[in-house]
């Protein structure tokens, strides 16, 4: 019966291994083929056509320039290597600027046939209309649809999802904001945990410990939406004053929050790893004469390096997985920062925000999980660095 | 699954949710057989469950688009539509700013970024701080349909999450401005008069001006349903429209249909 039991217990440890590894790889399967789905997808929204007059001789137009015809930000076609030709752009909104309620027809049916006419007879004009209302063999030229190209989307330093009739999925100005407010957010957090660790470790008496740590462990139990408020309400506005900005949601305001978030990981861990050095190391340090604060720095800091490092870098993990706090505080502009004081986009913020509304299956889906992957991809360097920062340690250690 | 046959789900717009939520309850006052869910999540979200069964009513606080259309034309689904209440957006600013109305044009060159500073526009010598919703928000695109005559937003926009969020950043921030919805205007803002004819008639927001179409940034909120369960959603749908129901919109701060 007892060797039965003990069989039982040794299965269900392995098999609750398994089932828990199996889980991660196929999260982690389905994230990748979710994102690489975007590559496939077109550039011109499903089921609709850009139509030129058959004059025209350009044949091909990024997302980029698309955006700009219709933006009205280029007026010429000589400046996307075409004739020298005014542009008219026209998307189905407009009909009721050209043509009559009579003339569409009650179901819109003539409609196709009316903005193929349109547009043959108006050199410079370009259509954006659904390829199922065109009649057979229109008169016209059409702008090659291709699928998203990964440059365009890895090196793209404009961040619209939804624009029509072409969205521009370029992930730069996420990345390089993650990437920006978690580096302030650990510039910050890492000299306080730090020193925090050490006084909580070696300084501070067992009676002001007791007190001290479940006070900052209290940080970790407060929901991220509750720091968000905070930093929206308290650090938004002071941020504000204190440099004169004319907008408080910034960088800054995201990297102290999430430094604040951190700080309890980091103290806990640390602190851990220090209280964990070998009682020897620091008996023999005292015994050669070093005094309390030199077997800190020399001794005990060096031989805890593992347990400190992996304190940071779960921090840092928290920090760049982050979502609600910093969606609140950092005014999410989709633009590259140039400074901390200005509001930047992160990743995580992007995802939670545009997921609920984005149709399901379609390119700004998939370019969601593509940003997925890449804060996938972050976190896992992250991680490969630790190991072997901590591995390192340990080997010169024992 | 375990409900009653003719339970109701609903899902959708998160615009839409307190009032469905409202005229839901009523519902059932009326009804205590019935069993009605309503449920969140977005527009995008409503619309993705209607193909698959798991709502029957799906709330959109913008009109279906071609795409979301042709995968319903797959499955050979007709979706109906239902206009159930208007809602006007209003433009606001924090109260310490003296403009107090802008033409449609001057609001697409401020949210386009072609417009950077108040003085431009009869105000004080400060930066304009643009906010505006998320990329994916209903509200988003139909400020963006309707104002900025479909162009789009400078890239440097704030996006908040929530209107809740645009009104404390514009009650904090001088040279803010941003667009609500009319039900959350509230005292910490102020609403700007907008014109749509450059400068001829100025009209500020409110439901009187919104019904009377003084007022134009206006948008209808919808139901879609599929035609093919018509008989089961049609009761919630008629005591929607019902006067009852529309007091229940008017209630909430939107603009009745009739």
């Amino acid at each position: 019966m007892k060797r039965f039991l003990e069989r039982a217990v040794k299965w269900l440890l392995t098999a609750s291994g398994f089932v828990t590894s199996l889980v991660i790889l196929l999260i982690i399967a389905f994230l990748f083929t979710e994102g690489a789905g975007l590559f496939r997808e077109h550039v011109l929204e499903d089921g609709y056509v850009l139509v030129l007059n058959r004059e025209n001789t350009v044949k091909e137009l990024s997302a980029a320039e698309i955006k700009a015809i219709f933006d009205e930000d280029v007026t010429n076609w000589n400046e996307l290597g075409g004739p020298d030709m005014a542009i008219g752009t026209f998307r189905l909104e407009d009909a009721d600027d050209y043509f009559t309620e009579e003339q569409l027809g009650p179901q819109y049916e003539n409609a196709g046939s009316l903005i193929a006419a349109l547009v043959e007879s108006r050199p410079g004009m370009i259509a954006f209309i659904p390829e199922s209302m065109l009649p057979e063999d229109p008169n016209l030229n059409f702008i090659k649809d291709k699928t998203i190209s990964p440059g365009e989307v890895l090196a793209g330093s404009e961040w619209f999802p939804t624009a029509t009739p072409a969205p521009l999925f370029g992930i730069w100005p996420l990345l390089s904001g993650t990437l920006w407010v978690s580096l302030f957010a650990i510039l910050f957090a890492l000299p306080f945990g730090i020193s925090i660790a050490v006084y909580m470790a070696e300084v501070a008496s067992g009676r002001v410990r007791n007190i001290l740590k479940p006070i900052i462990e209290l940080l970790n139990g407060i929901p991220s939406v509750v720091y968000g408020f905070f930093g929206l309400i308290v650090i938004v506005p002071l941020l504000q004053q204190v440099f004169g900005l004319p907008v408080g949601e910034s960088g800054l305001a995201g990297s102290i929050v999430l430094a604040i978030m951190a700080l309890p990981t980091i103290v806990t861990v640390a602190e851990d790893a220090m209280r964990n050095c070998p009682r020897s190391l620091r008996e023999a340090s005292l015994a050669l004469g070093a005094t309390k604060w030199q077997t800190i720095s020399r001794v005990v800091i060096p031989a805890s390096m593992s347990g400190i490092a992996s304190g940071v870098v779960l921090g840092i993990g928290r920090a760049i997985g982050e979502t609600m706090a910093v969606l609140m505080v950092t005014g999410n502009a989709a633009v590259v920062p140039t400074s901390i004081l200005e509001p930047l986009r992160t990743i995580p913020a992007t995802i939670a925000a545009e997921l609920g509304e984005a149709p399901a299956g379609g390119a700004h889906y998939q370019s969601l999980f593509l940003l997925g992957v890449i804060l996938f991809f972050i976190t896992f360097i992250i991680n490969l660095c630790v190991e072997y920062i901590s591995s390192r340690s340990k080997a010169k250690y024992n | 699954m375990y409900g009653t046959a003719d339970a109701q789900r609903i899902k959708g717009s998160d615009t839409l949710l307190p009032l469905t939520q409202e005229l839901a309850e009523e519902y059932l006052a009326e009804h205590p057989d019935r069993e009605v869910i309503v449920t969140g999540g977005g527009t995008g979200v409503g619309l993705a469950a209607l193909p698959e069964k798991t709502t029957d009513i799906a709330m959109a606080s913008r009109r279906i688009k071609f795409s979301e259309k042709m995968k319903f034309a797959e499955i050979n689904l007709d979706a109906k539509e239902v206009i159930v209440a208007y809602d006007a957006l209003a433009v606001v600013v924090n109260p310490s700013n003296p403009v107090d109305s802008l033409t449609r044009e001057q609001l697409e060159a401020i949210f386009r970024g072609k417009i950077t500073n108040w003085k431009e526009v009869g105000g004080e010598d400060r930066k304009i701080v643009v906010y505006s919703r998320e990329t994916s928000s209903g509200t988003y695109e139909f400020f963006k349909e309707s104002v900025l005559d479909n162009k789009n937003y400078m890239s440097s926009i704030l996006s908040m999450p929530a209107t809740g969020a645009i009104i404390q950043s514009v009650r904090q921030t001088k040279g803010a401005i941003g667009y609500i919805g009319l039900a959350y205007l509230n005292r910490y803002v102020k609403a700007l008069a907008v014109s749509y004819d450059s400068g001829g008639h100025y009209a500020y927001p409110s439901v009187a001006t919104a019904a009377d179409g003084t007022y134009p940034i206006v948008r209808p909120l919808y139901y879609y349903y599929d035609a093919a369960r018509e008989a089961a959603v049609s009761p919630f749908i008629s005591f929607a429209l019902s006067p009852k129901g529309q007091e229940s919109v008017l209630g909430q701060g939107f603009v009745p249909v009739k």
